[in-house]
């Protein structure tokens, strides 16, 4: 397949694997920002290939796992009220407080599993006498389909359609894992798909405020190994700038259209980030003109809360500071069975793919 | 015979009420076509003889749609057991069927099921020798479920079982996997995409009989990876063996536009199901000519040893990646469910 067999082959990760060999004079705390990344990294058997001093952490870019108990709770207490609820596929098997989407759904209610929003409109377009809600949960990545559906929905007249919203930002939470105390990394992987929608510009002031480097890199093989050399050349040499290993998608400013679709539905707002907490502007939230696609609005659950799990550290593993395998629950009282935390669940979670993957 | 002979458009909960709607219904479709000597006899059950020690298989048919690119579920019913049979290394003879109506299925698309029922039984030479309706209320099913149970001799020279699995031997698929299950996904609801992949639901009792004929005891293994994929039935037998195994990544095969489909959708090839496809782990020495007589076959054009049984990393299975790398393949845990970006 174009643009993805060459990125997958032996002698180009060979070369990259072997220059960072040579590269590489002390140990670095490389982390991945994307949990597509985590999983390309341990899917492929990247982790043990490389040389010992470079130590791969990572981030907290799943964001099924990001994604805050409440939100599913409220996605599951629509569920049951008789609204359709869309979602995308790895969303649904996550624990909220007292159960998943999943077992909503064996319940009696009318789950969607969904690529795409748009899809969700057209079953609210189907089903004029019911409500249709699709839990936009994401990154950058997937706000501009999130907000089209909206644009969509207003445009046919739908009265019955609104988003169940949890979009976070991916340099905010940057930020908030650099001021932690317990913070020990080096360099970044910046997330590919999400610079492919927003750029990276709003990165050069990270990096020099934080002197690190950040390279914006992708998910195949040879672009992982490719970007992590650029990490290694770049702190070897005492040097903390933006680099785009990515460059057949990404382009410095992003993508304009998409960026004016999010621009028109959301605006920046404060955001509860699972594990970690709330973050200062770290998400989207529907404007004020948009309100009545706004289903926490819609359906008065705003004020829902709900309490962690005490026994999961997924705080800790999406801030980087443990591993899943240095979990005490760690494949004994949470496994993809019978999950305690997200990262666990999704395919992008780096428990699961611990779990699956690693003989760790 | 039209439809219109029938009398009825759609089957009601009368057909399934043993009264005169369901002979009625028996008669004119079902004993009409699979006519044979002994579902002729019209009775309970029918009484046979299999010589020497017999391979019995049950399966539960409840896929949807349940017309696809490739196939129905007809088709898959007897295609299904038939290969279930063949996997213990026998010669599947005779099926019983059973169905599970919901009211309101449309007599044709009951017809084509029927058609495509009888002509996957002949192609693979089994008779249907009893079988049984049932009519559900609307709602308490899924259009149609389908049962059938497959009995068959065992081949003389077979000695299929796990216990024979021996480190050293080499794992051999006889073609493309993954093409079922994508077929299937690119039609349901909310996922669908445009693609020619087609389902390659068939039979695959005689090439495991000829296999059996050539190699008889040297072959030690056989299944079908169907739900679950090849990882969930390797990693069960890696488990149930206690002994490794490695595949090699760049050797399972894969049809471009199944690879491209799952790409998209973000789904591991390697879980998705499979019918028409088979496993078999047989001794080193063998392995090459294996391969060569399944690719005589059309049904074992593209067969590839994948993999081998080793000492290391028992009850696991390795899967070593294209690039160098090594991962672990486990069972499936659920159902696979795509990503979100």
């Amino acid at each position: 397949m174009k643009y993805l067999t060459e990125y997958r082959n032996l002698a180009d990760t060979k070369k990259y694997l072997s220059l960072i060999e040579k590269t590489v004079t002390r140990p670095w705390n490389i982390m991945e920002i994307c949990g597509g990344q985590t999983h390309g990294l341990v899917r492929n058997g990247i982790l043990d290939l490389l040389p010992e001093k470079v130590r791969m952490i990572h981030g907290p870019g799943c964001p099924v796992c990001v994604t805050p108990l409440n939100l599913i709770d409220k996605a599951i207490e629509l569920l049951e009220n008789g609204v359709i609820v869309c979602s995308f596929g790895d969303m649904i098997r996550v624990p909220g407080s007292k159960k998943s989407l999943l077992e909503a759904k064996s319940n009696g209610g009318d789950l969607r599993i969904l690529y795409s929003p748009i899809e969700a409109v057209k079953i609210a377009k189907e089903n004029p006498t019911k409500e249709v809600v699709f839990f936009a949960v994401g990154f950058e990545t997937t706000a501009p389909a999130n907000a089209l559906s909206v644009l969509h929905a207003e445009h046919e007249g739908l009265g019955n359609y609104s988003i169940l919203v949890s979009h976070v930002l991916v340099p905010p939470a940057m930020e908030a894992i650099l001021d932690d105390e317990l913070c020990n990394i080096d360099a970044f992987l910046g997330a590919g798909h999400v610079c492919a929608i927003m750029g990276f510009e709003e990165y050069y002031p990270l990096a020099k405020k934080y002197k690190i480097p950040i390279v914006i890199t992708g998910f195949e093989p040879v672009d992982l190994v490719h970007g992590i050399y650029l990490a290694v050349c770049q702190l070897e040499k005492g040097v903390h700038e933006v680099k785009n290993q990515y460059t057949r998608v990404v382009k410095p400013e992003g993508n304009k259209v998409a960026k004016e679709v999010i621009r028109k539905i959301f605006e920046v707002g404060n955001r509860e980030w699972r594990g970690i907490g709330e973050i200062p502007n770290s998400g989207y939230q529907i404007r004020e003109a948009y309100k009545k696609y706004d289903a926490e609005t819609k359906f008065g659950i705003s004020h829902m809360k709900a309490p962690e799990n005490s026994d999961c550290i997924a705080g800790e593993i999406l801030r980087g500071i443990k591993k899943p395998n240095q979990c005490s629950q760690f494949g004994k009282k949470c496994t993809p069975y019978n999950p305690l935390g997200a990262p666990m669940v999704s395919s992008e979670g780096a428990c699961a793919a611990y779990y699956h993957f690693s003989n760790n | 015979m039209d439809d219109s002979e029938l009398g009825f458009d759609t089957i009601n909960l009368g057909h399934g009420s043993g009264g005169k709607m369901t002979r009625d219904l028996l008669d004119k479709l079902i004993f009409k076509t699979f006519s044979n000597p002994f579902i002729d006899q019209k009775h309970d059950g029918s009484v046979v003889k299999i010589d020497g020690e017999i391979a019995i298989s049950t399966d539960s048919f409840v896929v949807s749609p349940i017309f696809f690119k490739g196939g129905n579920i007809g088709e898959l019913a007897i295609n299904g057991t038939v290969n279930d049979v063949a996997m213990c290394g026998a010669i599947p003879k005779y099926l019983s069927l059973a169905f599970i109506i919901e009211e309101g299925l449309k007599i044709v698309e009951f017809r084509e099921i029927i058609q495509s029922i009888k002509a996957a039984a002949d192609r693979s030479r089994v008779l249907i020798i009893t079988g049984d309706t049932k009519v559900v209320e609307r709602g308490k099913g899924d259009k149609i479920f389908i049962n059938t149970t497959g009995f068959g001799e065992v081949h003389a020279k077979a000695k299929i079982s796990t216990g024979r699995i021996g480190i050293g031997d080499k794992i051999i698929v006889n073609g493309y996997i993954a093409q079922h299950g994508m077929a299937i996904m690119s039609e349901r609801e909310g996922l669908a995409f445009e693609s020619d992949i087609v389902s390659d639901t068939t039979n695959v009792n005689f090439l495991v009989k000829d296999l059996l004929d050539t190699f008889g005891d040297k072959i030690h293994f056989f299944r079908d990876p169907t739900r679950g994929g090849v990882a969930s039935v390797l990693s069960e037998i890696a488990t149930d063996t206690n002994k490794g195994i490695a595949i090699f990544e760049d050797q399972i095969p894969l049809e471009k536009q199944v690879a491209a489909a799952c790409e998209i959708l973000g789904l591991d090839p390697l879980y998705v199901a499979n019918e028409g496809v088979f496993i078999t782990i047989v001794e080193a020495e063998i392995a090459d000519h294996v391969i060569l007589l399944m690719r005589k076959d059309e049904k074992g054009r593209n067969a590839v040893c994948i993999g081998e049984v080793t000492v290391d990393h028992p009850a696991k299975v390795v899967m070593h990646s294209s690039i160098g790398g090594k991962r672990i393949v486990s069972a499936l845990i659920g159902e696979q469910l795509p990503r979100i970006c």
